[in-house]
């Protein structure tokens, strides 16, 4: 039983490895910024959370001490990673992609970040940055 | 008076539920203290939610969950394939527009994250008027496609959940 229990958990993290690497390697294979942000988002996750899985089956079998804390973890991974990629995504979008590089929205307006109206513009960013040079 | 006290009963349990799984201690100490923090944060939260949605179809929810995490696990698979024997040259990757039925901002949000935790998608950016998200797919041949997936599988199933 202790046999079957150790191979379980070095899966386990064989396979948490494996994909934190095939994450971290997406950063360096992918060729854009956008595609890139797939990689962590997606591979790193499961990575991340067969290593939690892991540690919950080691300490309940072999301390006899059930811990939940690592669930905690996975859901804070699954609440902040969407919402970090957002924000990298929206900064991207800023700094490189042109109004009509982009599919428009459905219905009249426009993306939030072309939006001329939203709390700091372009125009704003473009003078700030021409203050800055002269 | 109830009400007063307890502005939002849901958020006392999780906080308290998230409290004792933190201390990892299941103690009256922690019991008592994670209570404590439960109803103090609502209580100083509350001017930020003030139409929240109400949720009652608790089957669905866990349906939805059930369905999402299925879906992370294909998608890590999906797109390790992707990274380690797609050729740079052979990737096409495509931005889709996602024209959205759902209203409440916390629906739109959780649509949102599911999005970015799913195959091979990622959402960027969501329209001034708040009507449309916009979702960046790694390699999407059939971008259409994957518009039309989204809009199956996860908004449907949110509409129910939150209207």
């Amino acid at each position: 039983m202790e046999l079957f229990w150790e191979i379980v958990i070095s899966a386990l993290l064989v396979i948490g490895g494996f994909f934190g690497l095939v994450g971290s390697f997406g950063l360096v294979k992918l060729p854009d910024p956008m595609t890139r942000l797939h990689a962590p988002t997606k591979a790193a996750t499961l990575g991340v959370g067969a290593t939690l899985i892991a540690s919950m089956v080691w300490f309940g079998v072999y301390k006899d001490d059930l811990t939940l804390h690592e669930l905690m973890i996975t859901i804070f991974i699954f609440l902040t990673a969407p919402i970090s990629a957002h924000f990298i995504a929206k900064a991207n979008i800023f700094r490189d992609w042109k109004q009509d590089q982009l599919p428009p929205p459905a219905g009249n307006g426009n993306w939030a970040v072309h939006e001329v109206e939203s709390d700091t513009s372009a125009e704003e960013l473009q003078e700030a940055e021409v203050s800055q040079k002269s | 008076m109830i009400r007063k006290i307890l502005p939002h009963p849901h958020l006392t349990l999780l906080l308290t539920l998230v409290w004792l799984l933190l201390a990892n201690a299941y103690t009256i100490n922690s019991l008592v203290f994670g209570l404590l923090m439960g109803l103090v944060i609502p209580w100083i939260t509350a001017p930020y939610w003030p139409d929240r949605p109400i949720i009652r179809n608790l089957p669905k929810i866990i349906e939805y969950i059930l369905i999402v995490f299925y879906d992370i696990l294909v998608s890590n698979i999906v797109v390790a394939r992707i990274v380690l024997f797609l050729p740079n040259s052979k990737l096409q990757p495509a931005w889709v527009t996602v024209p959205l039925d759902l209203h409440e901002p916390e629906a739109i949000t959780v649509l949102a994250g599911t999005i970015t935790m799913t195959p091979g998608t990622l959402t960027a950016e969501v329209s001034a008027d708040g009507h449309s998200l916009l979702v960046h797919c790694l390699h999407a041949p059939d971008p259409d496609g994957v518009r039309d997936d989204i809009k199956a599988r996860y908004e449907a199933r949110l509409k129910e959940i939150f209207e």
